[in-house]
């Protein structure tokens, strides 16, 4: 089974600094993939060499059978995948219809009343909120659109960093479960950057653990929730969090 | 920009004045501050001063003009603090003012031969704290309770009507100028021109820095390659005319905004303000030194006026007059000059507005917002930039050719820094990104500075003091005045771009939450 995509050796940094060492990392079709590491340990970097900004100092970065190592980032947006980024990146002064017609940038326009009224019905929240700045949403809501965004590029393949920073267990899980559904309905591709651990490895498939810019174990959502390691590293809150819940 | 100081308000000087009341003191101290540092840097700057005598250079020291500066920084730091402190008391603020006031005139009159000092003093210090009591009625007036965000549903609520009602005047201007000022109707009209050529200058420079946010500090560069171009064009080719020379005008400005867009790609901010800057100025050395091509300083004369449909504004035999059997008046040319000007600005606005709409018009503005997301979305932030720097360019070429046109007369002279940054305080003061905004900030600022020609009243008050002088600081002070009132400009609500239909009256009302931002 070849790859959607696959990461083959990537390193890539900023400057003098080397984020990443040599990452190899595969995401199949119909699959949900989830990376989970400390801070600094260069997740949204990876997502960011995927999308071509930084570009790949070595190594490959193959999509659909096609090297998009050194391809600039729209280009790349524009073969079906579609990002989410770090800190949400919601237009502040736009309102949330235009976020979503951005967001509509790379697919022709005869799709865009079905597209919206389909992401109106995986967050209702949105629509109420159709008409209102984007910089005036609440977190949550920001999260949401920033997911309905990317969606409305109609991807094959969905980055996500971080959907659930800074919010409530409930709205998480909505989120979570709306990713869920995508992937189980659609049959989209996710690749899910995390620090919610217990939740997002839960949710994948498979899992890659990332330490210091390498890939330092991977394996399926269940045996990375039952490993030793992992769980001192990384679950100890989460496990506290869900005991309480 | 917004979120940024939502998160951390930066611990400016307002701020931490307006925290503690106003102590005078300490404010004292803080304005004896102010005062001390200008008179050192001033010392360089104002106090010496190099004569050329018979063997070389001589130094001489204008400790008059040292001291009138640092009392202006005394009195000015003085009323700053006394006036962004909220917690002074009104009386205060009128007392500042007042002494501020008092200070200026005393100054400005020291030369003047009727009336003593104080009594000078006294009027201004009257004046000033008259001024500030007109101030703070408005304020006190301004902030009676009101339903929450009144003010932008009443700019929404009647965009649309003034909008009209100023599409109307501008169409029937010249009629009634004619008709109820035929005494100046040539002064009015010029006026008229000039501010629809700063109007279109302004909503050409909107595209750049209010929609796609790129701080463009040169470009007045495009208005001069449109000028240029032109008369050029029509000294080397005789056939050539306005009609014809205006689209290529437009044309070579638009290039010339490529070719500058493509170096200050990667620039933003500071660097590319920077950048645009100097190329504005390097397009002025260059005429100013291209004496072959340019004609130098003394530019290039004869530049043909606009034709009507081949007809000239001429006395005599064919011209428009004797076409139309009217009586011949050189008022139909100035008509017609704003007519055309009319017609261009509104071309101007009309392709911004319904840009605005296209996904290139989106693309600019959410470029302005993050480009880090914009390309994350398959948007090419390349090709939106050097739209964004090319049609504007485009515009401004196309202000530039009818300059021309209206001058029959081009030099470097008119194409300085100056201009640059009055169409940029035009865009700005209006509300960036805002069409209506820009309107009203060319009234106000080119028609301003028209009226301040013709002030006598101040001369009255103060014998001695030719308005005309303070002409561009009054100008200033007023624009930080604007700006401390309007922070956002004079039009600051935004109108979306997309709007579904259906949805369209709780629109207006939802997209002004967050007002001020
Ligand atoms: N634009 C940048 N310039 C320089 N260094 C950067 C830049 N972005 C990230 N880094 C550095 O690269 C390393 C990896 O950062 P990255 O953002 O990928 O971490 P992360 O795993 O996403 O962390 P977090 O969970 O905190 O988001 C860090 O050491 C960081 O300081
Ligand atoms: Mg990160």
């Amino acid at each position: 089974m070849s790859a959607l995509l696959s990461v083959e050796g990537v390193a890539a940094g900023y400057g003098k600094i080397t984020a990443l060492h040599g990452v190899d990392l595969q995401i199949h079709a119909g699959e949900i993939v989830t990376l989970i590491g400390a801070n600094g340990a260069g997740k949204s970097t990876l997502m960011m060499t995927i999308c071509g900004s930084p570009q790949a100092r070595s190594g490959r970065v193959v999509y659909d059978g096609r090297d998009i190592t050194r391809q600039p980032t729209h280009l790349t947006m524009r073969q079906g995948i579609a990002q989410s980024p770090e800190g949400r990146r919601i237009f502040q002064r736009m309102t949330v219809l235009e976020n979503l017609r951005l967001g509509a940038s790379v697919v022709s326009p005869e799709y865009f009343d079905a597209d919206l009224a389909r992401m109106y019905d995986l967050f209702p929240r949105l629509k109420e909120r159709e008409s209102q700045r984007g910089g005036t949403l609440s977190g949550g809501e920001q999260q949401m659109l920033a997911i309905a965004r990317a969606l409305m590029g109609r991807p094959k393949l969905l980055l996500l960093d971080e959907p659930s920073l800074g919010l409530a267990p409930l709205i998480v899980r909505h989120i979570f479960e709306v990713i869920r559904e995508l992937n189980q309905r659609e049959g989209l591709t996710v690749f899910l950057v995390e620090q919610n651990a217990f939740h997002a490895l839960k949710l994948a498939h498979r899992a890659y653990v990332m330490v210091n810019g390498r890939i330092t174990m991977s394996g399926t959502g269940q045996d990375l929730l039952n490993n030793d390691d992992v769980r001192a590293a990384y679950l100890e809150g989460g496990r506290r969090e869900t005991a309480g819940a | 920009m917004a979120t940024a100081s939502n998160i951390r308000p930066g611990p400016t000087r307002a701020a931490s004045l307006e925290q503690g009341a106003f102590v005078w003191s300490v404010a004292l101290a803080d304005a004896a501050k102010a005062a001390a540092l200008a008179g050192i840097l001033g010392f360089f700057f104002i106090g010496m001063k190099t004569d050329i005598a018979g063997d070389g250079l001589v130094l001489s020291y204008r400790w008059a003009a040292l001291g009138h500066a640092v009392l202006i920084v005394f009195l000015g730091r003085l009323l700053l603090d006394a006036l962004l402190g909220k917690a002074a008391p009104v009386t205060t603020q009128m007392l500042t003012a007042g002494i501020f006031i008092a200070g200026i005139a005393g100054i400005m009159t020291q030369d003047a031969t009727g009336g003593s000092l104080p009594a000078r003093a006294l009027v201004g210090a009257v004046l000033g704290g008259l001024i500030v009591a007109v101030l703070y009625g408005v304020a006190l007036w301004r902030r009676r309770p009101a339903p929450a965000r009144a003010e932008a549903t009443r700019q929404a609520r009647f965009a649309i009507p003034i909008g009209i009602a100023l599409v109307l005047l501008a169409l029937t201007l010249p009629f009634l100028i004619t008709t109820f000022l035929p005494g100046q109707q040539r002064q009015f009209i010029d006026l008229a021109i000039l501010i629809l050529t700063y109007v279109m200058l302004g909503w050409g420079l909107n595209i750049v820095v209010g929609l796609a946010g790129l701080l463009d500090l040169g470009y007045v560069a495009f208005y001069a390659v449109g000028a240029y171009s032109f008369a050029l064009l029509s000294t080397c080719f005789p056939f050539i005319g306005f009609w014809s020379a205006l689209p290529l005008a437009g044309m070579l400005a638009g290039m010339w905004g490529l070719v500058l867009g493509f170096p200050v790609l990667r620039l933003r901010g500071d660097y590319l303000a920077i950048v645009t800057l100097a190329f504005g100025e390097i397009i002025r050395v260059v005429l100013l030194n291209w004496v072959d091509f340019t004609n130098g300083p003394n530019g290039i004369s004869g530049v043909p006026k606009p034709t009507f449909f081949g007809l000239e504004f001429s006395r005599g035999e064919g011209g428009f007059a004797d076409f139309f059997g009217l009586e011949f008046s050189t008022i139909h040319r100035f008509i017609y000059l704003y007519y055309i000007i009319l017609a261009l600005a509104f071309l101007t606005n009309f392709v911004t507005l319904r840009l605005r709409k296209l996904p290139i018009g989106r693309a600019w503005e959410a470029l302005r917002e993050d480009e880090i997301a914009c390309r994350a979305l398959g948007i090419n932030t390349t090709n939106t930039k050097l739209t964004a720097f090319g049609i504007g360019a485009m515009f401004g070429g196309l202000a530039g050719a009818f300059f021309a046109t209206r001058q029959g007369f081009v030099s470097p002279e008119s194409f300085t820094f100056m201009e640059s940054a009055i169409i940029l305080a035009i865009v700005v003061l209006g509300g960036l990104g805002s069409q209506m905004g820009v309107v009203i900030a060319a009234t106000v600022m080119i028609g301003g500075i028209e009226m301040l020609r013709h002030i006598s009243f101040v001369g009255q008050i103060f014998p001695g003091v030719d308005p005309v002088q303070y002409r561009m600081i009054i100008f200033g002070l007023a624009m930080v005045a604007i700006m401390i009132w309007k922070p956002r400009g004079f039009i600051s609500r935004r109108n979306p771009s997309a709007v579904l239909k259906e949805r369209k009256s709780i629109g207006a009302d939802l997209v002004s939450q967050g007002e001020g931002h």
